[in-house]
């Protein structure tokens, strides 16, 4: 008994000889105080405060699922289809390994969208996290090029396509259009010139910038503090240690607390899939995509992978030429700005109040109609186009652009409730 | 300095002590910065150049670009030869239109956006009339949507389409809609702003087209 007490206590002590000799050399404890232990966050996160980090975890997912398959994977025109066939049949657990890629492909945007809603509803925007919200927008940017550049790599028929409709879109820029589109692709069409620059593009280019835009954006996180639901700055109202009186510490509170769990649950959902639906009915995977690219012969519908058809329903609804610009060069416009315009948004939102709870009806009316005209669009992008269809994706693209647009008068203009001085906790 | 000074090492507070601000030419200063910054901006310029060049098509891609020689003697009127990968890799359409639709072409269509190929970029001088080609029955077209570059699907006959019920021939690019005569003119209210390009090519003989080659590139 004794025994086994003096041996705990001399491994405590030889581990914190091994920490003070670290900390010496590297500010380990200073790092772990300030980013774990005395970071103190609101106490009254809720449900839409998971996603930040569960994109984090989907974020490894993707790197090391990534780094695997590129040990079997050929990026050549003759063998990149053939070895991602090979992937799927002969290496061992192969077929895991891309699946999990996959279904982390479309979890990541399922878990962005959420957290970037979270900032919409929350005001999470709003100052001091501007630049936070900019280089949340940027790691956006960043993803949806990254899974653009990866959905070329299986060199399907949809693969090869869908790229070469992505690519034609830089065709539509007046003047320099078309000697930019044969830069981009190396090549007078698709080739396997292109598929070469796309993959070092993916594998290498696009995750390290969106490693360290990640990091920078914790780093933000960790210098401003967290928002909240009710959108009140905690680190107004501080005790007489300098400790926020609504905060607490993010470890083990929230790590093992709120995060943990969540992580759990979120896996269970994620192997789900990737065991029973890891095609989601031709949601995730396409179906033209288990053809080899066909230079030649182009699917009969072609629609991108979920999670770009808002934006892709939005470029096909510019159908008509205005002031002397053609209607193709607008869609390009529109899908772009759609794209750009919610970084601006801290600078649109002129309410007094930061939260959903506390601004007024118009607010989250609009709020509300963003969020239906988004699902409409992503529906809509994925359907063939047809009259009635791009009359919709006009409307819904107006009620999108609205939500951004009008936003410096609907949040003036409308009464709010007064914000408590301290968080509350429903 | 004097000789009897000795080469001691100061401390940063006497360094700063001893510099006289007043004296400091911070015109020259700041000449100097922007002077290093310039030199050095120009520098990292002149390091992209290999970076956004090696971008650019490779010698190989454009070898492969070169001309296609394609014998049409099968082809039989009111058919298409193609998508062939003739020059430069693209799907290139050969129609053989029949006496009809070269007359429906000669006729006029108040529904094209460019009915009389004013946009120069879209083909070479010589296809620059009512059939947009040499041979009025002969038409060769990249067969490329000018709007985001599907390739559009043959439908020669005159008859009844769900995409127009009024269809006189021609093609229609299933992706987004655009629709094209047999000359490969674009309809109006259409997505795609251009007709279908013609690709430079020549006949050399009664049934041989070079393609990617006429009398001005050979």
């Amino acid at each position: 008994m004794a025994e086994a007490q003096e041996k705990q206590s001399r491994i405590a002590a030889g581990w914190s000889n091994f920490i003070g000799w670290v900390d010496e050399r590297f500010p380990i404890l200073e790092t772990w105080d300030y980013h774990m232990v005395k970071y103190w966050a609101p106490k009254n996160f809720n449900f839409w405060y998971l996603f930040g980090v569960l994109s984090m975890v989907v974020l490894v997912n993707q790197l090391l699922t990534g780094i695997w398959l590129t040990m079997s994977y050929v990026p050549s025109g003759e063998g990149a289809f053939a070895s991602v066939e090979y992937i799927m049949r002969d290496v061992e657990y192969g077929w895991l390994l891309r699946y999990l890629h996959s279904t982390g492909a479309s979890a990541f945007f399922i878990v962005v969208y959420l957290h970037m809603f979270r900032g919409l509803m929350y005001g999470s925007y709003r100052k001091p996290r501007e630049l936070l919200w900019l280089i949340g927008m940027a790691i956006f940017a960043v993803l949806m090029a990254e899974g653009f550049f990866g959905y070329l790599l299986p060199w399907g028929n949809m693969s090869y396509w869908g790229a070469q409709v992505i690519v034609s879109l830089v065709g539509a820029i007046p003047v320099i259009g078309p000697d930019l589109m044969e830069w981009v692709r190396g090549d007078f069409l698709m080739s396997e010139i292109t598929l070469n620059r796309f993959f070092a593009l993916h594998v290498i280019a696009l995750p390290l910038v969106l490693v360290m835009l990640v990091f920078v954006h914790i780093v933000a996180l960790h210098h401003v503090g967290s928002n909240n639901p009710d959108g009140i700055e905690i680190k107004k109202n501080k005790d007489a240690n300098g400790v926020p009186k609504d905060g607490i510490p993010f470890h083990p509170y929230y790590t093992i607390g709120h995060d943990l769990p969540a992580i759990v649950a979120f896996l269970f959902v994620f192997c789900a899939v990737v065991f029973y639906a890891p095609e989601m009915g031709g949601y995730f995977l396409e179906k033209p995509n288990f053809e080899q690219a066909n230079p030649l012969k182009t699917p009969d519908h072609i629609a991108p992978v979920w999670y770009y058809t808002p934006y892709y329903a939005m470029l096909r609804a510019s159908t008509f030429p205005l002031f002397g610009l053609t209607a193709k060069f607008w869609g390009f416009v529109v899908m772009a700005g759609a794209i750009v315009l919610p970084a601006v948004l801290p600078w649109l939102d002129r309410s007094p109040v930061k939260s959903i709870r506390y601004k007024g009806l118009l607010s989250r009316v609009m709020l509300g109609l963003f969020v239906i005209s988004f699902i409409i669009l992503g529906y809509l992008g994925t359907i063939p186009p047809s009259g009635p269809a791009t009359m919709l994706a006009q409307a819904c693209t107006v009620v999108y652009f609205a939500y951004f647009v009008l936003m410096p008068w609907y949040t003036r203009v409308e009464k709010t409730k007064p914000v408590p001085e301290r968080v509350t906790m429903r | 300095m004097s000789q009897g000074d000795q080469l001691s090492l100061k401390t940063a507070e006497e360094l700063a002590e001893s510099i006289d601000t007043e004296k400091i030419d911070s015109q020259r200063r700041y000449f100097l910065i922007g002077a290093t910054t310039l030199v050095g901006a120009v520098g990292v310029v002149g390091a992209a150049v290999p970076f956004v060049a090696s971008w650019q098509p490779s010698a190989k891609a454009r070898a492969l670009g070169a001309p296609v020689t394609i014998d049409i003697s099968k082809l039989r009127p009111g058919e298409m030869l193609g998508p062939v990968p003739a020059w430069r890799g693209q799907p290139i359409f050969i129609v053989y239109r029949t006496p009809d639709a070269v007359e429906r072409l000669e006729q006029g269509n108040p529904d094209l956006a460019d009915p009389d190929s004013a946009n120069a970029a879209q083909q070479p001088g010589y296809a620059q009339n009512a059939w947009r080609s040499r041979r009025p029955e002969i038409g060769l077209y990249v067969g490329l949507c000018t709007h985001l570059g599907c390739s559009p699907k043959y439908y020669g006959e005159v008859a009844p389409e769900p995409f127009d019920p009024n269809w006189q021939g021609g093609f229609f690019c299933p992706c987004h809609g655009s629709r094209f005569d047999l000359a490969g003119r674009v309809v109006k209210g259409v997505p795609a702003p251009d007709n279908l390009p013609v690709p430079p090519y020549q006949f050399v003989s009664e049934n041989v087209i070079v393609i990617g080659e006429d009398e001005e590139t050979a």
